[in-house]
C-alpha cells in the first residue's frame, strides 16, 4: 500500500482548519452544549436526585459529569457522520473524478477521510474534556497521574475505533447517492433514534423492553459505556441507578465497536470499489 | 504493432439504448495533435472517458500507450494526463495546492513535484496567483491551472477535452499557444472541440464525429482537397435555374442549395471558372444578386458531411454552451 492517503488526510486537515467561521463552530458549539445543557438539566436533575437514596461506599456521580460523556460521544458521532459529506461535494462539484482518474487505488479516499474524521473527532473530544473539567466534571477524580494518562488513551481508543465506523458509514453513502439533500435526510433520519435510544444523556434502564434492545445495538451505548468506566471508574451511581462494569464488559464493547466498524468498512469499500464519475 | 501510441478498434459505448459512440476506429502517433470535432452530443466525451478508463470499455478494443484499457487502467492512468470538460477543481485549494495535491496522488517523489511545479507555473504564467484559491481565479486562469495540472506528470499523451471552452478570443489563442509548446516538447496531445478553427489551427490530424461515428478523417488539407480547390456562393434571382446552368460547366463538380443560395464545389481554380459561371447565367437574363468565392474551410466539410452546420450552441435553448463554474 502506497501513502497517498496521507495526501487525501492532508487535504481533510486543510478544509478543516480553512474555514475559520466553520472551525470555531465545530470547536465551540460542543462546549457550548455541555455549558447550556449540561448545566441547566444538571439543576433539574441534581434535584430529584436527592430522593434516591446513595448506596453506601460507592460513588455518587452528578449530572453534569453523567451526560459530559454522552456529549463528548455525541460530538464524535456528529462530526462523523456528517463527515462524508465533503465526497459527495466532491463528486458533484469538485475533484472526485480527479481522484478517481489517477491511479492512485479508491480505497485510500476511503483511509484518508477516515483518518481525518477520526482527528476532527479526537480533536473534539479532547476540547470538550478539558472545558468539561473546568466547569467542573470530576472526571478521573483520585486517579494518579498514570492512571488519567491510560485512562484518556483508552477513551480515545473509543472514541477512534467508534468515529471510523460513522465515518466510513458516511462515506459509504456519500458515494451511493447522487443528492446532498438524500443524504442530509438520512443522517438526520439517523441522529435522532441513535442519540435517544441510547445511554448518553439518561440511564436506559428504566426503557421498556424493545427500547433496551434497540439501545443494545446502538454503537453510541458501547462508546459511552468505554468513555464512563475510563472516565468515572468501574463502580458509581448516578440519578439513582447504579453502574457497574467489568473489565469484560468493557473488552466485549470495544469489540462491538470494532464490528460495527468492521462493517462500514466494508460498506464503504465496496462503493469505492465501484465508484465513477461522469 | 507500430508506433501509433493510442489505438482504437471498433469502438462501441451506449447508454442504455443510446449509442453515443458507434462501431469508431482510429488511431493516432506518437507526437501528434490529434482532434476530435463534432457538435454537442456527438460522442466525443464519451469517447475520451473510455480511452482515460473513466469509462468501462463495453466493446471493441481500446490500448493506450501500449496498454489495454482492459486489462491494464492503472497503466494506461499513470501514463496519460486528462483535463476535463466540465471544471475540476476545489475552489478552497490554492493553486500550489492543486498541484501538490496532484503530483502526490500520483506518487511524484517531492523535489521532481516541486520542480515541476514551477516549471509549469512559469509556463501557463501564473506564478503570481500561487496562494490564491482557485474561486479567485478567471475561467481562464482556472483552464490554464487544469492544464497544468494534466501536464505535472510529464505525461505520454494529454488528453483535453475541449479545452477552450466559454473562453474569450485571446484566452483561447494563449491557450492553444501552450497546447503547442507542450506538444514540441514531445507530448502528444488527444483534444475534442467543435470549434472548426481550434480543430483547424492546432492539429496535425483531425476525425470528424456525429452521432457517435466518424464520418471523415485526415489531416485538415487532406479533409478540405476532399471538397475540391475552391467553393463558390452565389445569389441569384432564380436559383433553381442558375443551380442547373452552373451544372453544365465542366469544372463544377457539385452544386448544392442552401438557405442562403447556391454552392458551387470546384476541382479546378476558381478565379478562372467563375467568370464562365458568370456569363452563362446572365446569358439566360438571370440577375446575380452576390457572388463569394472561398477556399473549403472545415466548415464547409462538416457541412457536406452532414448536411447541416456544426452546432455551437447547445441545441436546446440555443445558449451558447459555457462551462459550469
Ligand atoms: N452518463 C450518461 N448517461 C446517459 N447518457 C449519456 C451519458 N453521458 C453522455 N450521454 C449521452 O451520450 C451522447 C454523447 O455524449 P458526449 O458527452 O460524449 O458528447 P460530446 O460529443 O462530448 O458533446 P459535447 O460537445 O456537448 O461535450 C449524448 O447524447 C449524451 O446525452
Ligand atoms: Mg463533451
Amino acid at each position: 500500500m502506497g501513502k497517498e492517503f496521507l495526501t487525501i488526510y492532508w487535504r481533510e486537515m486543510i478544509r478543516f482548519t480553512r474555514f475559520k467561521g466553520q472551525l470555531f463552530a465545530a470547536l465551540v458549539q460542543p462546549a457550548l452544549w455541555l455549558l447550556l445543557f449540561g448545566v441547566a438539566m444538571s439543576s433539574n436533575f441534581d434535584a430529584a436526585s436527592g430522593a434516591f437514596s446513595p448506596l453506601p461506599g460507592v460513588v455518587s456521580i452528578d449530572y453534569l459529569t453523567f451526560m459530559a460523556a454522552g456529549v463528548m460521544a455525541m460530538t464524535a458521532l456528529f462530526t462523523c457522520l456528517f463527515g462524508g459529506m465533503g465526497l459527495l461535494f466532491d463528486k458533484n462539484w469538485g475533484i472526485m473524478k480527479e481522484m478517481l482518474a489517477s491511479p492512485m487505488r479508491n480505497h485510500h479516499i476511503q483511509i484518508g477521510v477516515g483518518l481525518g474524521g477520526i482527528t476532527k473527532a479526537l480533536i473534539q473530544v479532547g476540547l470538550i474534556m478539558v472545558f468539561g473539567l473546568v466547569l467542573g466534571v470530576t472526571f478521573f477524580s483520585g486517579f494518579s497521574a498514570i492512571e488519567t494518562v491510560m485512562a484518556v488513551l483508552g477513551i480515545f481508543a473509543f472514541i477512534a475505533v467508534f468515529s471510523a465506523g460513522f465515518i466510513f458509514l458516511s462515506a459509504g453513502l456519500a458515494m451511493r447517492v447522487e443528492s446532498m439533500e438524500s443524504i442530509q435526510a438520512m443522517m438526520t433520519l439517523l441522529t435522532l433514534p441513535l442519540m435517544f435510544s441510547s445511554n448518553a444523556l439518561y440511564s436506559t434502564s428504566a426503557f421498556p423492553g424493545w427500547l433496551q434492545a434497540v439501545s443494545t445495538v446502538n454503537p453510541l451505548t458501547y462508546l459511552v459505556n468505554g468513555i464512563r468506566y475510563f472516565a468515572l471508574g468501574d463502580d458509581f451511581t448516578a440519578m439513582g441507578t447504579h453502574y457497574e462494569y467489568t473489565g469484560g464488559d468493557i473488552i466485549l464493547s470495544f469489540i462491538v465497536l470494532l464490528a460495527f466498524t468492521g462493517l462500514t468498512f466494508v460498506f464503504a469499500w465496496r462503493a469505492f470499489k465501484t465508484a465513477k464519475v461522469t | 504493432m507500430t508506433d501509433n501510441i493510442i489505438e482504437v478498434e471498433n469502438l462501441e459505448h451506449s447508454f442504455g439504448d443510446l449509442k453515443a459512440v458507434d462501431k469508431v476506429s482510429f488511431s493516432v502517433q506518437e507526437g501528434e495533435i490529434f482532434s476530435f470535432l463534432g457538435p454537442n452530443g456527438a460522442g466525443k466525451s464519451t469517447t475520451i472517458n473510455v480511452l482515460t478508463t473513466q469509462l468501462p470499455c463495453q466493446k471493441g478494443t481500446v490500448r493506450v500507450c501500449g496498454f489495454d484499457v482492459r486489462t491494464a487502467p492503472h497503466s494506461v492512468k499513470e501514463s496519460i494526463g486528462i483535463v476535463f470538460q466540465d471544471e475540476v477543481l476545489d475552489r478552497d485549494m490554492t493553486v500550489k495546492e492543486t498541484l501538490e495535491f496532484h503530483g502526490r496522488i500520483y506518487s511524484m517523489p517531492r523535489a521532481q513535484r516541486l520542480e515541476r511545479e514551477k516549471e509549469l507555473l512559469e509556463l501557463v504564467e501564473l506564478e503570481e496567483k500561487v496562494d490564491v484559491r482557485t474561486k479567485h481565479l478567471s475561467g481562464g486562469m482556472k483552464r490554464r491551472l487544469e492544464i497544468a495540472r494534466g501536464l505535472m506528470t510529464r505525461p505520454r499523451v494529454l488528453f483535453l477535452d475541449e479545452p477552450t471552452i466559454g473562453l474569450d478570443p485571446q484566452t483561447r489563442l494563449r491557450i492553444w499557444d501552450y497546447i503547442k509548446r507542450v506538444n514540441e516538447e514531445g507530448t502528444t496531445i488527444f483534444l475534442t472541440t467543435h470549434y472548426m478553427d481550434e480543430a483547424d489551427l492546432l492539429s496535425d490530424r483531425i476525425e470528424i464525429m456525429d452521432h457517435g461515428k466518424i464520418i471523415a478523417s485526415g489531416t485538415s488539407e487532406s479533409l478540405k482537397n476532399t471538397l475540391g480547390k475552391d467553393m463558390i456562393y452565389l445569389e441569384t434571382e432564380n436559383d433553381e435555374k442558375s443551380a442547373e446552368i452552373s451544372r453544365r460547366v465542366s469544372e463544377v463538380t457539385e452544386v448544392k442549395k442552401t438557405s442562403k443560395g447556391l454552392e458551387l464545389i470546384l476541382d479546378a481554380d476558381g478565379s478562372r471558372v467563375l467568370p464562365t459561371i458568370i456569363r452563362s447565367i446572365e446569358d439566360e437574363s438571370i440577375d446575380i444578386l452576390s457572388v463569394k468565392m472561398k477556399k473549403p474551410s472545415l466548415d464547409d466539410v462538416f457541412v457536406h458531411y452532414t448536411g447541416r452546420e456544426i452546432r455551437t450552441g447547445s441545441g436546446e435553448n440555443g445558449m451558447p454552451k459555457m462551462r459550469r463554474h
